[in-house]
């Protein structure tokens, strides 16, 4: 039995990161065992809520009842919206989560970038004008800092202090749960988060992040309900410590 | 607490003293019902399993406004995505108690990584605290069979299983606190719930 299954119960009851979690529905969208023990194991964990049981507040009842009435239920799912993305082959879970991302590696791969510079609005007798993001990538003092995030994709965070700003890019990065986004942060020197926008639903993209960058000491992207909020609201899946940006 | 009179009131048809059930055919109906828009079966699956619902996230997030606002999106999530409920599946009272549990777990870890760590302390130093809550807890034969069923448990299964559903915890973090390998845990939790679920017989 592969370690993966072993997870059925930490992840009935929601004891996984949003990494191990998104490994673990992979897994589970081509194991009818785990998907069965899963289920069993919910049913549980839930019975264990009786036990719990308090009466709540009567204003309560009002809230969610005016709040459904302005809402209606989602269409229902139909046969031609496809299940999770096809599972690749199962790796061992169960490292610690963050410990990878911590490490930053300065192993920047740029892939597709060609493809951008020239910019639709490119007058044809000049140089082409730069994107944004092709400004950050090509400053003289593009740093940068390059994270593998195992079967979740690659990234690579460059900053340019000199432009202010900071790109990311990704490769195959998985998209984010249902209902949630990845939102972009910056770490202030205070060590705080100050958002710097949401990253679309794309595998392979290039973001500018909003706001500045250039006393960043780090860059993090956490999952968050759709829309992004102010501050992030779960640990980071990936940290990119631009202190040791190259 | 302070709404000693509210009553949780039987849902519709349900047999005297099974109102507890997951497993009721019922609740699957009325979020069926639901799923068409029919609000006011929607408030009767409300009336039918808030207490479990609010226990619970009251449990897990432990500030009793939180628990509410937790609750009630939980509530607003299960209303949209009644459509999506398969009876099949799993009971309608598992399938709505999942969904708070994510949002319960969801909220004490973001409250903790926006706010200090004193939250920890809290949790940490009375991790298995039956009492706050259970005062007002709802005596009911099925509350009575879940715990002796918990008493089965080895110490360990126990703490795991506590830790993990009503502390909220990682299962890295219940590693840690129970002074165990990683791998140690992740079996407790699973073998615990494995005997819960045969001892209650709970069936796909």
């Amino acid at each position: 039995m592969s370690d993966l299954h072993k997870l059925t119960g930490a992840y009935a009851m929601d004891a996984l990161d949003e990494l191990e979690r998104a490994r673990f529905e992979r897994h589970l969208a081509q194991c009818d065992d785990c998907r069965a023990e899963v289920a069993e194991l919910r049913e549980t964990a839930a019975l264990l809520s009786e036990s719990v049981a308090v009466p709540p507040p009567a204003s309560l009842r009002e809230s969610v009842l005016s709040g459904i009435s302005q809402v209606r239920p989602l269409a229902p799912e139909v046969a031609t919206i496809p299940v999770p993305a096809p599972a690749r082959p199962e790796q061992p879970a169960g490292r610690r989560a963050w410990a990878p991302f911590l490490v930053a590696a300065a192993l920047a791969i740029f892939v597709g970038l060609g493809a951008m510079i020239v910019a639709p609005w490119a007058d044809d007798d000049e140089v082409p004008r730069l994107t944004a993001a092709e400004q950050v990538l090509q400053a003289p003092d593009a740093e940068e800092v390059f994270l593998d995030l195992g079967e979740s994709g690659r990234a690579t965070v460059v900053r340019s202090k000199s432009q202010d700003k900071a790109v990311i890019t990704t490769e195959d990065m998985v998209v984010a749960p249902e209902g949630k986004d990845y939102e972009l942060w910056f770490m202030s020197p205070e060590e705080e988060f100050v958002a710097a926008g949401l990253m679309p639903d794309a595998a392979d993209q290039t973001v500018v992040l909003d706001g500045s960058a250039a006393e960043a000491i780090a860059v993090g992207i956490t999952v968050e309900p759709e829309g992004g909020s102010k501050q992030p609201t779960t640990d980071p899946i990936a940290l990119f410590d631009l202190t040791e940006a190259t | 607490m302070t709404d000693v009179d509210h009553v949780r009131p039987v849902p519709d048809g349900a047999p005297q003293g099974a109102p507890s059930g997951g497993d009721s055919p019922q609740l699957a109906d009325l979020l069926r019902r639901s799923a068409l828009g029919d609000e006011g079966a929607f408030a009767a699956f409300y009336d039918a399993t808030s207490a479990r619902a609010y226990g619970l996230a009251l449990r897990v997030v432990r500030n009793p406004a939180h628990a509410e606002e937790v609750t009630q999106e939980a509530y607003l999530d299960a209303w949209r995505s009644s459509t999506r409920f398969d009876p099949a599946r799993g009971s309608a009272a598992g399938w709505l108690l999942t969904i708070v549990h994510r949002k319960a777990v969801d909220r004490v870890r973001s409250v903790e990584a926006a706010s200090a760590r004193d939250e920890t302390w809290n949790r940490e130093t009375a991790p298995i605290d039956h009492d706050q809550t259970s005062e007002a807890a709802q005596a009911s034969l099925e509350a009575a069979r879940v715990r002796n069923a918990v008493a089965t448990l080895t110490d360990v299964q126990r703490r795991a299983v506590e830790l993990t559903y009503f502390g909220g915890y990682t299962h890295t973090e219940v590693a840690a606190l129970l002074d165990v390998p990683l791998g140690t845990a992740k079996t407790r939790i699973r073998d615990g719930l494995i005997r819960l679920r045969d001892l209650m017989g709970v069936a796909s």
